[in-house]
């Protein structure tokens, strides 16, 4: 019986819930010592002086790196290829760029040892200019992006038509400039890194969504051939992006192992994952949509600040839906960063796309009341019948009838046109909707499968599980494609000695891998196949090739199905203890031909006190069309996900920065608020299957990330229908609504 | 973490003795806030003393009114019939607060004494007048929406942000102490100083005095309070603002009237102004809107905080009219 598709529950969950799942800092490592960073207390300047002399006396304490004698690394150019490869501070110097920048890195017998030294490390500081940590004050030495290929004259711009005389030959314009926070991954699992050195040969055990990467960066910084460098991370505790690079800590780990001569423990502490670890830029977007009389979009423009540090570049694509969503014959984006006292920022959760379409969505909104339009019809007026950037056709799109189904179900066409017209129990009620979008992502991968002679299959591939369900969704893939149980296949990743995939982040690890476990899997099962064929003592000996079944695990005629044996018995007859074939996938030439991004349709009843402004979702419900579904249930348990990030992104989530001392002052989960579960409304999820044979062998689009997409425009858009006021900052906040 | 001496305490003379005069030690209770402000190095106390094995966990009916051991858990609290039947108020500020997990530790006494939540005074990177006095207050001009305008002076703008207390002070709550120079009883609002120049100083408890049990007197408010808590998400988060509010009403008049805020405070903040301008008066948003006018005055905003004026305003409107309703 064939497995994908169907709910199955998730393979690792028995491991997880009994504790059985060991995450990186679980690793038991005979011997380990422990290592603890200490953090800049200052955002600009330089460390003059460390005074150990407290620190030293503590029982326990192993080492401390400074500068003064950490190794001399030559820090590999971040590699041009790879947009995860960040600027590290790896006490090279003395200079302090951020808040909580590593200065030092103590290293004890124990986290407790450990742990009271480092706070006992006394830094004198000198910091001679103030620190700039807030967008606005730097906007007018805004600069645009390196250009992202050779002979970019305008990076970070690109336009068709000519959107600023569109813009004034409008019918209706709408203008607006919508805000959004600096925000904080905070993953449960803390970055963590257990380094043990064997002579020249390294294993890292590492909370990471690029075990790859990893290895690359950390056999660059010192000097190493990659295949010395062994990176394992079987479970993450959550990666939301900011696992997807290598950070600081990773390094300073590595290094204290090398100078110890002894396995060392590295695990963040969670204030430090505020700064050293990037976070989402807050961006500043001013957005403008013309429009004919009938409401076809004539015009956009779009330009985007983000934020940066002073000393690498992460740019927030926030433009990039807006070229990509509705058909429009001029369009103009630019995108420009500021240079601030912060750590760089990175990807978090629909990295460009979710901030993006907050601004856009909510100027779709304003354009509807603007025209008198429905916000649903405005859309269906605008839709893009092909992609409005390429011209290409769409390898599948569904968004009409996400938009449809989404509206059946939450019951959108009840909707009282006018703003501030429901009271329910003290409470103004509102509707809103938007348009989610991610694009399809797809990179090369490798994987290996392998029949053995104990009747199982092995499958390997490199990859990681976020949480999000790569074991079982591989192992389904397999298991259909090879014909063997499920129970007898055993999909494994999470080690660079595992045929090597991508970095999962972008929503690409079912895509990717999954099309490399496919093709092995088909090459492992012909190749099965053609030993039996070849073999003369086989109840297949001779048959022609479309008369051979191989379903659980069993070889047999399909003219004569009673002729058949188990394929360990192939094995076995040709004495060899296992089969195996590895494919390296890679984007086909035909899926150049096409655009590919999955669509959905998100729509939001809020209720908002009238007397005290608080906020709440009633209601929730997103259509989805991602392609074909590997599995119905880790599938929609994902868009749930992403929905709740997108109602913590319109509500909750903000990384509070002091404008004076440059730092983080909400760096803990008390006070950086993502929703408890009395914020989370019944969140209703419609899957619309697709049909797509050009976007991949599998026909699957992704899902990790489209459903944070929109949300936030969406509550806004409810928000502004429930109280007529329109919030273009976010979070959304009592103060705003009282 | 500094490394520290652990006592268990036989009895309360023990406790007394083990913390002896100096800075140096620290009573132990449920540990919600003493555990997390050590492990951030604000609080380094040398000696532990863990008050668990002492026998104060009892709550007690009694023809005066209700006895609360200090070690009495939140949750048990909460959910005791006593509590729920005759001081419905209290039952509801406790259940506003925190989480399941930490009110099943954390205790009454402790709770009296939770520190603030200002972000400056957690981070030992930054200067805090409370933390290091004469060291400054980044608050005043940096983040501090979650902070108060009532009580609050140029040198300290933190909040006091146990909801329990709030409950307690509308109540009229008599703490019972047993100190070096014996046992004594004052009213919560004789607890808690205001911060001035020193807002290091947060009570008026002796060192190593230690807090034994919570009386409430009997209160005629039991049918009409209320504890409303607005915060930036459902649960689990500290309150922008909260009301205790509790009438007596007869008649169509309010006879008596408690209201005390949260959120807003250097301390669980008690109107009498408030009260007064209610008392006598018939149920109605003028006498209300008075109330919180009164409530409010006087308050000394922030930029981050400034909002909190107005909300304060309608929530204890808000918070009158649910007490008020017709039954």
């Amino acid at each position: 019986m064939k497995t994908v598709g169907r709910p199955l529950d998730r393979l690792d969950g028995r491991a997880k819930v009994t504790g059985a799942a060991r995450f990186s800092a679980d690793t038991p490592v005979a011997d380990v010592a422990h290592a603890v960073i200490v953090s800049s207390a200052i955002a600009k300047g330089r460390v003059v002086k460390l005074d150990l002399s407290r620190a030293a006396t503590e029982p326990g304490l192993l080492h401390i790196l400074t500068p003064e004698n950490a190794m001399k690394l030559q820090p590999a150019a971040p590699d041009p290829n790879s947009p995860v490869d960040r600027v590290l501070q790896i006490l090279q110097d003395d200079l302090v760029h951020y808040s909580r920048q590593p200065i030092a890195l103590v290293v004890a017998d124990t986290l407790e040892h450990a742990v009271r030294a480092a706070a006992l490390v006394a830094p004198s500081y000198e910091a001679t200019t103030a620190p700039v940590v807030e967008l606005e004050a730097r906007e007018g030495r805004a600069l645009a992006p390196k250009p992202s290929k050779p002979g970019d004259e305008h990076p970070g711009v690109v336009s068709r038509g000519d959107a600023d005389r569109a813009l004034a030959a409008a019918f209706t314009r709408v203008e607006a400039t919508y805000t959004t926070p600096f925000e904080t991954h905070n993953p449960m699992e803390p970055h963590a890194t257990v380094a043990v050195w064997q002579g020249d040969r390294l294993t890292l055990y590492d909370a990471t969504q690029g075990i790859f990467e990893v290895r690359r960066k950390v056999s660059a910084s010192f000097g190493l051939p990659k295949e010395s460098v062994r990176v394992i991370s079987h479970f993450l505790g959550g990666g939301f992006g900011c696992k997807g690079s290598v950070w600081s800590h990773v390094i300073l780990a590595v290094m204290a192992a090398r100078l110890l001569q002894r396995p060392v423990k590295l695990a963040l502490t969670r204030p430090q994952m505020f700064g050293l670890v990037g976070g989402r830029p807050r961006t500043r977007q001013r957005v403008s949509l013309g429009a004919s009389a009938t409401g076809a979009i004539t015009a956009i423009r779009h330009d985007s600040l983000s934020a940066t540090s002073t000393f690498d570049e992460f740019v927030e694509h926030v433009t990039a839906p807006t070229r990509a969503v509705y058909a429009s014959p001029n369009v103009s984006t630019r995108e420009r960063l500021v240079r601030l006292d912060i750590g760089t920022p990175t990807f978090m959760r629909a990295p460009g796309e979710s901030s993006g379409s907050f601004a856009v969505e909510s100027a779709m909104d304003e354009l509807a009341v603007a025209l008198q339009l429905d916000p649903l019809e405005l859309r269906l007026r605008n839709h893009a019948d092909v992609d409005p950037e390429t011209g290409k056709p769409w390898s599948s799109k569904s968004l009409k009838e996400c938009y449809r189904a989404g509206a059946e179900r939450f019951g959108w066409s009840r909707r009282p046109r006018e703003p501030r017209t429901t009271l329910e129990g003290g409470a103004l009620v509102g509707w809103g909707m938007a348009t989610a979008s991610y694009p399809a992502h797809l990179r090369p991968a490798s994987a290996l499968a392998r029949f053995k002679d104990d009747g199982t299959v092995e499958v390997l591939a490199g990859s990681h599980d976020l949480g999000t369900g790569t074991y079982t969704v591989m192992t389904q893939i397999a298991s259909d494609t090879l014909g063997v149980a499920i129970d007898k296949v055993h999909f494994d990743l999470g080690d660079t000695e595992m045929p090597e995939t991508p970095v999962s982040g972008g929503s690409q690890t079912a895509a990717s891998v999954g099309s490399a476990v496919h093709a092995a899997a088909r090459e492992a099962r012909a190749q099965l196949i053609a030993l039996a064929l070849a073999d003369a003592r086989s109840a297949l000996a001779g048959a022609p090739a479309d008369d051979v079944v191989f379903e659980d695990g069993r070889l047999s005629r399909k003219s004569a199905p009673e002729r058949g044996e188990p394929f360990e018995e192939v094995l076995r007859r040709a004495g060899r203890r296992a089969l195996e074939a590895r494919h390296d996938a890679k984007p086909s030439p035909e899926r150049e031909r096409f655009a590919t991004r999955a669509f959905g349709a998100i729509f939001a009843e809020v209720r908002v006190d009238v007397a005290t402004g608080e906020v709440r979702v009633s209601r929730l419900v997103g259509a989805f069309a991602c392609g074909h579904i590997l599995n119905a249930k880790t599938a929609r348990s994902q868009l749930i996900g992403g929905m709740v990030w997108g109602l913590s992104m319109a509500l909750h989530e903000r990384t509070v920065l002091d404008h004076r001392l440059g730092r983080i002052m909400n760096a803990d989960l008390a006070e950086y608020h993502v929703p408890v579960n009395a914020d989370v409304p019944a969140v209703d999820v419609i899957l619309i299957d697709e049909v797509d044979p050009h976007v991949n062998d599998l026909g699957v689009k992704g899902i990790g990330e489209i459903g944070t997409t929109g949300v936030a425009a969406a509550i806004a858009n409810a928000v502004y229908h429930a109280t007529g006021k329109r919030i273009r900052d976010l979070p959304i906040t009592l103060d705003n609504l009282l | 973490m500094r490394a520290f001496t652990y006592v268990r305490a036989t009895d309360e003379g023990a406790a007394l003795d083990a913390i002896g005069p100096a800075a140096e030690g620290a009573y132990l209770a449920g540990g919600t806030s003493l555990l997390d402000l050590m492990k951030l190095e604000v609080l380094e106390p040398a000696v532990l003393v863990d008050l668990n094995p002492l026998p104060l966990a009892a709550i007690e009916a009694r023809p005066d009114g209700l006895r609360i051991g200090a070690l009495a858990r939140n949750s048990d609290v909460a959910y005791s019939p006593f509590v729920r039947e005759r001081y419905p108020l209290l039952s509801q500020a406790l259940l506003a607060g925190a989480s399941a997990q930490l009110r099943n530790m954390a205790t009454v006494g402790g709770n009296l004494l939770q520190r603030t939540r200002c972000a400056y005074f957690r981070d030992p990177a930054t200067p805090c007048n409370k933390r290091k006095p004469g060291s400054g207050c980044p608050a005043l001009d940096g983040h501090n929406r979650n902070l108060a305008i009532l009580g609050v002076s140029g040198a300290c703008i933190a909040s006091h942000p146990s909801d329990m207390c709030v409950a307690l002070a509308a109540l009229d709550a008599i703490i019972l102490t047993r100190g070096p120079r014996g046992a004594r009883s004052l009213r919560i609002t004789e607890l808690y100083r205001e911060p001035g120049d020193r807002p290091d100083l947060e009570t008026t408890l002796e060192r190593g005095e230690l807090i034994t049990a919570v009386h409430l007197p009997n209160s005629p408010f039991a049918a009409r309070s209320r504890y409303l808590k607005v915060r930036d998400r459902a649960s689990y988060a500290f309150a922008l603002v909260s009301v205790a509010a509790a009438v007596d009403l007869q008649d169509g008049v309010i006879r008596a009237a408690r209201l005390a805020l949260g959120g807003v405070g250097s301390r669980p903040w008690r109107v009498p102004a408030a009260e007064a301008a209610l008392e006598g008066k018939a149920p109605s948003e003028t006498t209300f809107r008075a109330a919180a006018d009164e409530a409010l005055r006087g308050a000394a905003p922030r930029r981050g905080n400034a909002f909190k004026v107005e909300l304060a305003r309608r929530c204890i409107v808000k918070a009158l009219r649910a007490v008020a309703e017709p039954t």
